[in-house]
């Protein structure tokens, strides 16, 4: 069952092949089994039975939807009431949400059953999952490498085959980095496009929630159900969802895709040079025209981002006192010591460096030298990106420098750890929708294409995504052990 | 650019944030070298350029004031690390 697309687990849940308790307990089963790869945060077993029990039910009473049924998990960075969200930090280890994330109220209304919450990042602020108050989640492929981040043990749950499909979300790759280092398909949609109410908030302005799934086509079926206006969250957009399923077949014949140049620099690694050529080369097959376009402000994109990215996170994270929920230090002298103990006691080195790069970004004297001009970087940036996509249809790239690199390789060097995301960083400055496909594989590990669109083309960077898996199997391959 | 040990001591409080002593001269040295980084930045030229704080340049929505939350105290404070007849404590801020 495990193996199965999520269409094929709906198909057989509505000739009842099997049931959705049954298809649950085969995947609790499984996640059981692989501990070790440390991908759930908490695993809900109680809820998934029942759950599952209610989707049998409505499968029998024939009041069923795409999903109802079908086990899912959530990033644990999604609020869900009466059960731990941590978003990776000892600040929420006992945190039980009052409330559920407007995703999770999404996926509950399908009738999708929730496995658990998956590991990542603290505060989705990683590239590697190694910032996890848990540990790091263990890439399947080769467990002595991370899965990448922040959405790491999403990543690591469908590659393997620990549940079909599950949420994450990307702030600067942090779906689209874990889903190439995994092997797996990852949607980053438009800014607004999937509500940010109840998903716990690191910069504001660039986070957005998306689907993780084994295909595109799976994708679509995850897309249908988290996209849409939210009135909770005031920066969602009113806008149509479309179906994302109906145009999945349709002809890429004169499909224009433009080849960022500064992407393809003397710097790629050869190997990846390959492997993205390789995949355009396929999309010429399909009769995809190739154009190479130009971006200029590209190469500022990571420090812009570690700007805005810090600044809003210092800002954000400003809630966490110790006072209302979360941690608190054991016996406070006052009330500043309260604030400064819990959270120099609750927050891991990574959080605490963005926290400082904001504050100090943000203060007095030097707000215009850093974010006022990472501002208007990040106008230049999305410049570039109207003018790259008003002559062509979509652009494609890598989405990592390389392969899954080894636990501790990078953890040391905070600006290493940064670069990974330089391929990712600037479509989330201009608020862009792009996908992860995987691409191949260098030395036994996978590799992923990005496919960057215009603001609210999901429908057709999935389309496009569709037609290449139709082509190809890379998005079939299983890590050895996983099967 | 770089910050001293007092710099990011200095920081640490703006931010109500403990940082272990034996770790300011890492942060200093961390955090220097992030400053490198973004003062890249420098090398463009954006005399003029409209400062971007939103992707696709929303305004505010509005929404009639009307009440759409219950109370829900008490299901809040079940979350809290103290609390007292409804009240979140704290240490004792006047004396």
């Amino acid at each position: 069952m495990h193996t199965l697309t999520l269409s094929q687990l709906a198909a057989g849940l509505r000739s009842q092949q099997f049931s959705s308790v049954e298809l649950t307990q085969t995947f609790l089963k499984r996640i059981a089994q692989h501990q070790n790869l440390n991908a759930f945060v908490t695993v809900s077993e109680k809820l998934a039975l029942q759950q599952a029990s209610q989707a049998d039910q409505q499968l029998a009473s024939g009041n069923s939807s795409a999903l109802t049924g079908i086990p899912i998990a959530q990033k644990d960075i999604f609020c869900t009431q009466g059960i731990k969200t941590s978003c990776g930090s000892k600040m929420l280890d006992n945190f039980i949400a009052p409330y559920n994330a407007t995703v999770v109220e999404k996926f509950n209304a399908a009738g999708a059953v929730m496995l658990g919450k998956l590991n990542m990042d603290e505060f989705a602020m990683g590239s590697s999952n190694e910032t996890s108050f848990y540990g790091p989640s263990l890439n399947p492929w080769a467990t002595d490498c991370v899965p990448g981040g922040s959405s790491g043990g999403s990543a690591v749950a469908v590659a393997a085959r620990l549940a079909p499909a599950v949420t994450g979300t990307d702030t600067g790759g942090s779906i689209r980095q874990p889903a190439a280092l995994c092997g797996i398909t990852g949607l980053k949609p438009t800014y607004g496009r999937v509500s940010r109410y109840g998903m716990i908030a690191y910069a504001s302005s660039l986070d957005q929630g998306g689907p993780m799934a084994r295909s595109a086509e799976d994708a679509a079926l995850l897309m249908q159900v988290m996209a849409g206006f939210d009135p909770k969250d005031s920066t969602s957009v009113e806008q149509a969802v479309p179906d994302y399923s109906a145009t999945l077949n349709d002809s890429l014949q004169g499909l224009k895709i433009g080849l960022p140049k500064q992407f393809f620099s003397a710097d790629l690694d050869s190997n990846m040079a390959a492997a993205v050529q390789a995949a355009i080369a396929e999309y010429q097959k399909l009769g995809a025209e190739i154009v190479e376009v130009s971006m200029p402000t590209l190469d500022m994109a990571i420090p812009a981002y570690y700007v805005i990215a810090s600044a809003e996170c210092s800002s954000n994270l400003s809630r966490y006192d110790g006072v209302r929920f979360g941690y608190r230090c054991q016996n406070p002298a006052d009330l500043t010591d309260l604030y400064t103990r819990s959270r120099g006691e609750a927050f891991g080195a990574e959080v605490k460096r963005r926290i400082l790069m904001g504050t100090y970004a943000l203060s007095a004297g030097y707000y215009d030298a850093y974010y006022l001009k990472a501002q208007q970087v990040r106008r230049l940036i999305s410049d570039d990106f109207k003018r790259a996509l008003s002559e062509v249809d979509v652009l494609m790239g890598p989405v990592t420098p390389g392969p899954a690199f080894r636990i501790g390789e990078k953890s040391g060097d905070p600006i290493q750890m940064y670069l990974s995301d330089i391929y990712t960083i600037a479509i989330n400055l201009a608020g862009l929708p792009a996908l992860s496909l995987p691409a191949g594989f260098i030395d036994g590990k996978p590799v992923g294409l990005q496919v960057i669109g215009n603001y609210f083309s999901e429908a057709k960077l999935l389309n496009i995504g569709h037609q290449y898996q139709q082509v190809t199997d890379w998005h079939q391959q299983q890590p050895h052990g996983f099967e | 650019m770089s910050l001293t040990a007092n710099d990011v001591k200095k920081i640490a409080h703006l931010a109500r944030l403990g940082i272990d002593q034996q770790q300011i001269e890492h942060y200093a040295q961390d955090l220097s070298n992030l400053l490198d980084l973004m003062t890249q930045m420098g090398q463009r030229d954006t005399q003029g350029v409209a400062p971007m704080a939103h992707p696709l340049d929303q305004v505010q929505r509005l929404r009639p004031d009307v009440v759409s939350e219950t109370d829900q105290r008490q299901n809040f404070q079940t979350i809290a690390p103290q609390t007292e007849a409804g009240l979140y404590l704290v240490p004792k801020v006047i004396e």
